[in-house]
């Protein structure tokens, strides 16, 4: 069977180390926050301008001068810290968040990713997702195996314009796990959703991987 | 000392608007966004503008009513998809718009109001961003550069303020009013509370006083929330007397 996208975002958050600052994208990746495993204390950065995001409010306590970068209401922490948007990408920039999150659309065998624009059909905008991938030290795209259509989305090359070229590490799709190394040093299966089989794998990839023994 | 305070959205703007002008205005999303001073641009019914800000509200609240208006020309963000108008205007041609990643954008204001022409960043590097840009090598990496961002007009909103022009914001209704407040060739400020002078403790204030030319207590705050997002309590357990 497949993961859900609630088993994606478990299995994203087993990727989380004791001290991480990380930040979650817009979608599963902000499921990530409901797994973190126990024993494991992260702090969440809000690219708008905040470190150490508590859970949503409780109904009828919304602030509406709180919110995280998906613009849905939260709460903060004791430790919690407020800053400016330059601040915040200072942070991104400069190497100082552990773990970025973020959903996809394409990734290429090189470790190329596209999740921010559909020439002629979708602006959306790519927000701080081009900070986020050229920034943080290590960058996990959680996203389903295939689009709807059916049509892969772990490519050999993105037809998608980049949010970032040789940027992803690992990719969580509902099918599986791949580890990519950077700069060209391919694409490896390292786990399989538990009764997915490889042929299934292969006939919805076409990027090339390898597979881990 | 010139006096910086106004008694109205409209007042504060006198005489700042022209058709064909670059406007700033903070906020993230519509999370401390200058919504006094928006209107007030709205009502003006100046044009051709072209706005700088992370992204342009939604339809009928924020900067969307400045496209609602037809008033702007060009928009300068990072993100537009709250805004269906947006999307329709720009695929049928009638909007320009120059996507920035957000930490670029956030960084091109900085540098404009610290007088820094342009800077280096990894962000973009391979991507259509740095289409037409110089890309340099630095110690074995590749940076793309980006010039400064500065305006017109800058519009900001905080939460508190004072005569002298500081400035305090509240939680994340921070994010790019700081860095705006100082990119502006005028910068004109809101605040939901004007404080007594001293009232806001020298080491408290976010944005000093030099970098705004003129403040106004907004009239009124919808302080619309776009995206409600609640808990339930823990469900009480239901349990009878015995």
């Amino acid at each position: 069977m497949a993961w859900t996208r609630e088993e994606m975002a478990a299995r994203a958050a087993a990727e989380l180390r004791d001290g991480f600052y990380v930040n979650l994208g817009i979608g599963i990746p902000t499921l990530v926050a409901n797994h973190i495993p126990a024993g494991v204390q992260v702090t969440l950065q809000s690219e708008n301008g905040m470190l150490g995001m508590g859970p949503f409010p409780y109904e009828g306590e919304a602030d509406p001068d709180l919110i995280n970068a998906g613009k849905q209401t939260i709460t903060e922490l004791a430790s919690s810290s407020y800053f400016s948007s330059a601040d915040s990408f200072a942070m991104i920039r400069g190497g100082h968040i552990d773990l970025s999150i973020l959903g996809g659309m394409q990734v290429a065998e090189n470790g190329d990713l596209a999740n921010w624009m559909v020439p002629g059909k979708m602006v959306k905008g790519m927000g701080g997702a081009m900070d986020l991938v050229a920034g943080v030290r290590r960058v996990v795209v959680v996203m389903e195996h295939t689009e709807r259509s059916g049509a892969a989305k772990l490519v050999r090359r993105c037809s998608l314009p980049l949010t970032g070229a040789g940027v992803v590490d690992l990719v969580i799709t509902d099918l599986g796990v791949f580890q990519i190394a950077r700069h060209g040093g391919g694409v490896r299966l390292t786990e399989r959703a538990a009764g997915v089989d490889l042929e299934e794998i292969r006939a919805k990839t076409e990027g090339a991987f390898e597979v881990a023994t | 000392m010139a006096d910086k305070v106004q008694t109205s959205a409209q007042g504060a703007l006198d005489g700042l608007l022209f058709d064909g002008m670059t406007i700033m205005a903070g906020g993230f999303g519509l999370c401390g966004i200058p919504e006094n001073l928006i209107a007030a641009v709205r009502a003006s019914g100046v044009n051709d503008l072209t706005v700088i800000s992370n992204n342009c509200g939604v339809d009928d609240f924020g900067l969307g009513i400045l496209l609602a208006g037809g008033q702007i020309r060009k928009m300068i963000s990072s993100y537009v998809g709250e805004n269906r108008l947006f999307e329709r205007l720009y695929l049928a041609g009638e909007l320009e718009l120059e996507f920035n990643p957000q930490g670029t954008l956030a960084e091109r204001i900085r540098a404009g109001g610290a007088g820094v022409a342009a800077f280096f960043t990894r962000t973009g590097v391979g991507t259509q961003v740095a289409e037409g840009k110089e890309v340099r090598e630095f110690d074995g990496e590749l940076y793309v550069m980006e010039r400064a961002l500065t305006a017109d007009l800058a519009i900001v909103r905080a939460w508190k303020g004072d005569a002298a022009g500081n400035l305090v914001y509240r939680k994340t209704a921070r994010n790019f009013n700081p860095v705006m407040a100082t990119a502006g060739k005028v910068t004109v400020a809101e605040v939901e509370t004007l404080a007594p002078i001293g009232a806001l403790g020298p080491d408290q204030i976010h944005t000093p006083g030099i970098f705004v030319d003129r403040i106004v207590q907004g009239a009124a705050y919808e302080r619309r929330i776009e995206r409600v997002t609640t808990r339930p309590r823990a469900a009480a357990v239901a349990r009878e007397e015995v």
